[in-house]
């Protein structure tokens, strides 16, 4: 291998390790991503201008035909124009779908590398698998992404399939040993590799679809840490060390990220995979609500601007709901005047709230909420009871007292916010419907809770400008 | 299994680098807080567009005649480098807003 090649794979090596750590803080989580994205530019322009390949494990200079650049060149223009305006057009709350999105693209592109690689690799056990290898997890990973897409922008709903656990398993397990009878037969069978492709397409369809809409994150960064591994395998199948060290760090990576969702949740991978509760509102719902019995207490606009105003310290809770509202700059216009009122604001932020760890946070960054009013729930729990009045907006299972007290609750032990401790509750919500878990919240039972029923923006908007005329 | 041996003798470099690049993903991840989870998955999915590495290999080494191998090629380098490009303009995106207010 050409020694500035290398210098230059190990620099960007150097680069995504750096910009991982440094993604770690937020202080320097910018510098971070920037310093990734230029060693990511170096790795590319390097492959490009030093062109070289793998012959009989040996890496030997090749000279490239000029028709070759030229598409080269169109393709990395098309596809950075693409890339570029999308990342800029979306809204904040597509955040979680985008991320997918891309995610899917990586795993085909990893996916088409395997395709073309097949025919160029007969006759060497090690290489086939190493292609089949990038051909499966490649595609599952494409086609699974897609599903978490639409299942986040709610064009796609939860379909599950009789016994779709077992039949999962055993496509798992046909989909292995058909790999293994390809590497095994040798021998350049195109039939048999779009048979494979074709295959895992699907796998990768029936393992996202069955899994509720409040795990799609989980589900994300498991495809995340996914498409690292194909990437790392293509690695090896070129001798490319950029591919295999990104590649695996971004695998492993995306693993921890997964346990860490998974954890604040209370559940485990397998619960998430195999439980597939989460989606199923509608019977398990109605029934909550028969057990809950009691009656909800609404209350309007003005009442509730009374409670804050008279407050002298408010948390507010946000949910998903507030961001599906794009009601992020109405809540911080509230804040404001809360504050300017004297009423001590802050912001309860549970682990999972939204759609992604720490999505809130980026939702409430962009509307300038100040990083030091976001209060993480181990340090908010212990201020509930000296709180005045909580407001949650758009937020269900993250605030079900059913975590702590029923044991037959399917979020049973999962850590929420303790708001039952404050003086008084004031629940946003659209409508009585139960939230993604799935079931009802004794929470609005409450007798200290009042309900807001509304879309969250207009809710809040008329909230704000009662609290203008006090 | 003597392929396997084999195998593993031959390429014991590249597996002590696969386990130590494992072991450094977990340590650089494990204790991040849960504010950064989302722009540090998206970080991390923009890494993983490196797969763009290799698509580039497989349009610079295709025969001009053969249009498969460019085709295909040239499909993967598109998306590659939208996941590259997507990933980091997003994850700066994101980071953006967490500056502090002056």
């Amino acid at each position: 291998m050409s020694i500035t090649l290398s210098i230059i794979y190990l620099i960007s090596t150097v680069t995504f390790v750096i910009g991982l750590k440094l993604l770690g803080h937020p202080e320097t989580a910018k510098r971070g991503n920037i310093i990734s994205a230029v060693g990511m530019i170096l790795a590319i322009i390097g492959t490009i201008l030093i062109p070289e390949k793998l012959e009989n494990d040996v890496i030997v200079p090749i000279v490239v035909p000029l028709t070759n650049y030229i598409l080269i060149g169109a393709a990395l223009f098309v596809g950075s124009l693409i890339g570029w305006l999308i990342a800029m057009k979306v809204e904040m709350t597509k955040m979680p779908e985008l991320v997918s999105l891309f995610n899917g693209f990586g795993g085909a592109s990893a996916m088409l590398i395997g395709l073309v690689e097949y025919g160029n690799n007969v006759g060497d056990a090690m290489q086939t698998s190493t292609v089949i290898a990038a051909i499966i997890i490649g595609s599952i990973t494409f086609s699974g992404s897609l599903v978490a897409f639409g299942k986040l922008n709610g064009s796609l709903n939860d379909i599950r399939l009789p016994k779709y656990n077992l039949i999962n398993n055993i496509l798992f397990l046909g989909l292995l040993a058909f790999a293994t009878y390809i590497v095994m037969m040798g021998g350049n069978n195109a039939l048999l590799i779009y048979g494979l492709l074709f295959a895992s397409l699907i796998y990768g369809l029936l393992f996202v679809f069955p899994i509720g809409g409040a795990d799609m994150p989980v589900v994300i960064s498991l495809l995340n840490s996914l498409t690292g591994i194909a990437a790392a395998i293509t690695g090896i199948l070129y001798g490319n060390m950029v591919m295999l060290v990104g590649g695996i760090l971004v695998g492993s990576a995306g693993l921890i990220l997964t346990f860490v969702m998974c954890d604040a949740m209370n559940r485990s991978l397998s619960n998430v995979i195999f439980g597939a509760f989460g989606g199923d509102s509608s019977d398990v719902g109605a029934t909550a609500t028969g057990k809950s019995g009691g009656s909800i207490k609404k209350t309007t606009a003005s009442d509730s601007a009374i409670l804050l105003n008279y407050a002298s310290k408010v948390v507010i809770v946000p949910g998903y709901g507030l961001a599906v509202a794009q009601a992020q700059h109405v809540i911080h216009e509230l804040e404001l005047l809360l504050t300017e009122k004297g009423v001590d604001v802050s912001y309860a932020i549970h682990p999972v709230a939204g759609r992604m760890p720490g999505h809130m946070n980026v939702l409430l960054a962009e509307s300038n909420v100040d990083y030091d009013k976001l209060i993480e729930m181990d340090d908010i729990n212990p201020q509930f009871p000296n709180t005045d009045v909580v407001l949650v907006v758009g937020a269900n299972d993250v605030v079900n007292p059913a975590a702590h007290n029923d044991p037959t609750s399917p979020i049973y032990g999962m850590p929420i916010l303790d708001v039952e401790n404050a003086k008084h509750i004031i629940v946003n919500k659209r409508t009585m419907n139960a939230g993604y878990a799935g079931i009802q919240n004794e929470l609005f039972f409450n007798t200290k809770t009042s309900m807001l029923f509304g879309d969250a923006k207009s809710a809040l908007t008329e909230l704000v400008s009662e609290l203008k005329n006090m | 299994m003597n392929e396997l041996l084999e195998f593993i003798s031959n390429n014991l470099e590249l597996i002590y680098i696969l386990i130590l690049a494992i072991f450094i993903g977990v340590e650089l991840i494990k204790n991040v807080p849960s504010v950064l989870h989302t722009p540090l998955m998206s970080g991390a999915n923009a890494l993983s567009g490196v797969v763009i590495v290799g698509a580039l290999l497989v349009m610079l080494q295709a025969d001009p005649n053969d249009y498969l191998a460019l085709g295909l090629g040239f499909i993967a380098v598109v998306l590659g480098i939208i996941n590259v490009v997507g990933g980091f303009a997003v994850t700066d995106r994101m980071l953006q807003m967490f500056k502090k207010k002056k």
